[in-house]
């Protein structure tokens, strides 16, 4: 069984289509896996062992009736609590929605089961999804499978710790600021933020709908731009979804040379503030690029400095407009409705007690600067923030093919950490977010183990509007020298690795 | 001077339909005044003349073919309501009692 859990998506499958094992086997091998350590880790905030053997055995028949299936099929994977199940609950980790059972499945959660992938449950998030470090769940926090007192990072923080500890080999996140691509780094893992449109938002839980972006995470890049291929792509329930072929991503992880390619290094996403063993892993990491026969440059990116405040402004402000459907009438939690109060009251009173404390201060900061007197000191300043981020990101690519940064200023963090002090919370997304403005994909690779602490560093790779591809194949370069050099992945120095 | 008062605070989860204790409100303050001041920087980067970008898509309207598709049924619709009365979602009183 330690055997199955150890491969890779990719050979996972393979071993499933030849008949070597079978998706029950496997996805009872991940449910044992769970069983065993998810006391310790509190990835999942919902198991569905049941269904997901019923999945399997769905898998199997269909392969055993000589169905020709994906590259996938009777892989499992664990799922994001923020996309739509209609036989799972769905909570975003809110006390608003506990025990909510959604009507209607994700595009996301329809394409992984369409492409046979077998989905073992719901992972735990920082509620909807706003937070860095997966303490901001209603359910208890998630903790680090490289340091148990340590965050998985977050939003995603379940997706990375459930992958991190070997409990699935794949999972799905949401990226607004950083939310995947972050807590990949922290755990060491490959995660991935597409192109903006690319996947479907359609039956995600909305926090910021122009930046809300679904995308995956692996153990390695060829993994990723599976799971990524399988459910990217246009939807037409989603009104923002871009009508482009997918990014050929999986054919670039498997191509991974980086010869001739022009590498940017952003200037402002370095030197103070950044931890030391952060700094000299990404400089290493640079080295080997440039020894695989990249030319580096540096490149300055001067409105990146301001992307922060501006992300603090507009996420905010599309999730206090987002989260106003929270109103106790439909569906969800309700409080005090005793017969004398009105459905305003009734509608404050439950929106005070099933929001979590970041949540409020989130829709309290979006209602300030939405409102007049403010709006155009602060919503309309953030978004021509936005455009200059845009315009350093298209001067940027007119000479260089990719660019580079690391992908968090430190490593994980405490447990307690920062959870009182708002501000250096919101400084884990520093280098995330500039991409999320823009629209634009990067890629999360790890790039070995900060001496200081020994946790994992993440190197970042961002690529230009559609161009997802770029970062997969320069992220896979990166990964294969890096395995050569360390002689195996570097999650195998994780005290959870099988 | 704070970027923004515990008056202000109120009034704003007031807008935001949030029912907040006293101490909730007190806590608020003192972080918001943190993160606004922080966040005030917008203002030195952006600029007059710079036009202002409200997503990364440069998308006009987007329209599907008219087709029809199955939606929920009635009791779909229904079955997360907190409260249901005769197939309908019951919901406290919104308008004041005419006297």
């Amino acid at each position: 069984m330690t055997e199955l859990i150890r491969l890779s998506a990719a050979e996972l499958g393979a071993a499933i289509a030849s008949g070597e094992t079978s998706a029950v086997e496997t996805t009872q091998a991940y449910l044992d896996r769970i069983a065993a350590v998810d006391g310790q880790i509190h990835a999942f905030l919902h198991v569905a062992a049941e269904k997901a053997l019923d999945q399997a055995r769905a898998v199997d028949a269909r392969r055993a009736a000589g169905e020709e299936l994906g590259p996938l099929a009777g892989v499992p994977v664990a799922h994001k609590d923020v996309f739509t199940t209609k036989d799972m609950p769905t909570t975003a980790a809110s006390r608003i929605l506990e025990g909510w059972q959604p009507p209607y499945d994700a595009t996301v959660t329809e394409r992984l089961r369409d492409a046979g992938l077998v989905i073992l449950g719901k992972t735990n998030m920082d509620e909807f999804a706003m937070g860095s470090s997966t303490e901001n769940s209603a359910y208890g926090p998630t903790r680090n499978p490289w340091s148990t007192d340590r965050v998985p990072g977050g939003s995603s923080g379940g997706s990375s710790a459930a992958v991190a500890a070997f409990e699935a080999p794949l999972a799905t996140g949401t990226d607004t600021g950083g939310s995947i691509r972050q807590p990949a780094a922290v755990c060491g893992l490959v995660g991935v933020k597409p192109t903006y449109g690319s996947s479907s938002r359609h039956g995600v839980i909305a926090y910021a709908s122009s930046l809300d972006t679904p995308g995956p995470f692996a153990r390695n890049v060829l993994d990723a731009a599976l799971l990524h291929e399988a459910f990217s792509g246009h939807d037409p329930r989603d009104s923002t979804s871009v009508d482009a072929p997918v990014p050929p991503v999986v054919e670039a992880a498997r191509r991974a040379d980086v010869s001739g390619m022009r590498i940017g290094m952003v200037k402002e996403l370095s030197g103070e503030g950044y931890q030391p063993g952060v700094l000299q892993r990404f400089t290493e990491a640079v080295e080997l690029l440039e020894s695989l026969g990249a030319k580096v440059v540096e490149v300055s990116c001067p409105s990146f400095t301001a992307a922060l405040a501006a992300y603090y402004i507009i996420g905010p402000s599309e999730c206090s407009s987002n989260l106003a459907r929270f109103d106790a009438m439909r569906y969800g939690l309700r409080v005090g409705d005793d017969g004398t109060r009105s459905a305003e009251e009734v509608m404050s009173l439950t929106r005070a007690e099933g929001f979590g404390p970041e949540v409020k201060r989130r829709i309290i900061l979006g209602t300030y600067a939405l409102s007049s007197g403010y709006y155009d000191a602060y919503y309309g300043s953030a978004q021509q923030v936005r455009t200059l981020i845009k315009r350093d990101f298209d001067a940027a690519f007119q000479h260089v093919d990719v660019l580079v940064s690391p992908t968090t200023p430190t490593t994980a963090f405490r447990l307690g950490e920062r959870t009182d002090d708002p501000m250096a919370m919101y400084l884990a997304d520093l280098c995330t977010i500039p991409t999320n403005l823009a629209g634009n994909a990067a890629l999360s690779v790890p790039c070995g183990l900060a001496p200081e602490d020994d946790l994992p560093v993440g190197l970042q790779i961002m690529a230009p509007t559609l161009a997802d591809d770029r970062a997969y194949q320069v992220g896979a370069a990166v990964e294969a020298a890096l395995r050569d050099r360390w002689g195996g992945d570097l999650l195998s120095r994780c005290s959870y690795a099988v | 001077m704070s970027a923004i008062t515990r008056d202000e605070v109120a009034h704003l989860a007031r807008l935001a339909r949030l029912a907040l204790p006293e101490d909730e409100l007190d806590q608020l303050a003192a972080q918001l005044d943190v993160i606004i001041s922080a966040v005030a920087k917008v203002q030195e980067v952006a600029k007059g003349d710079v036009p202002p970008t409200s997503h990364a898509l440069p998308l006009t309207n987007v329209y599907r073919p008219d087709e029809v598709r199955p939606g929920l049924d009635h009791d779909q619709a229904l079955a997360e309501a907190p409260a249901v009365e005769d197939g309908r979602f019951r919901v406290p009183q919104i308008l004041g009692e005419e006297e």
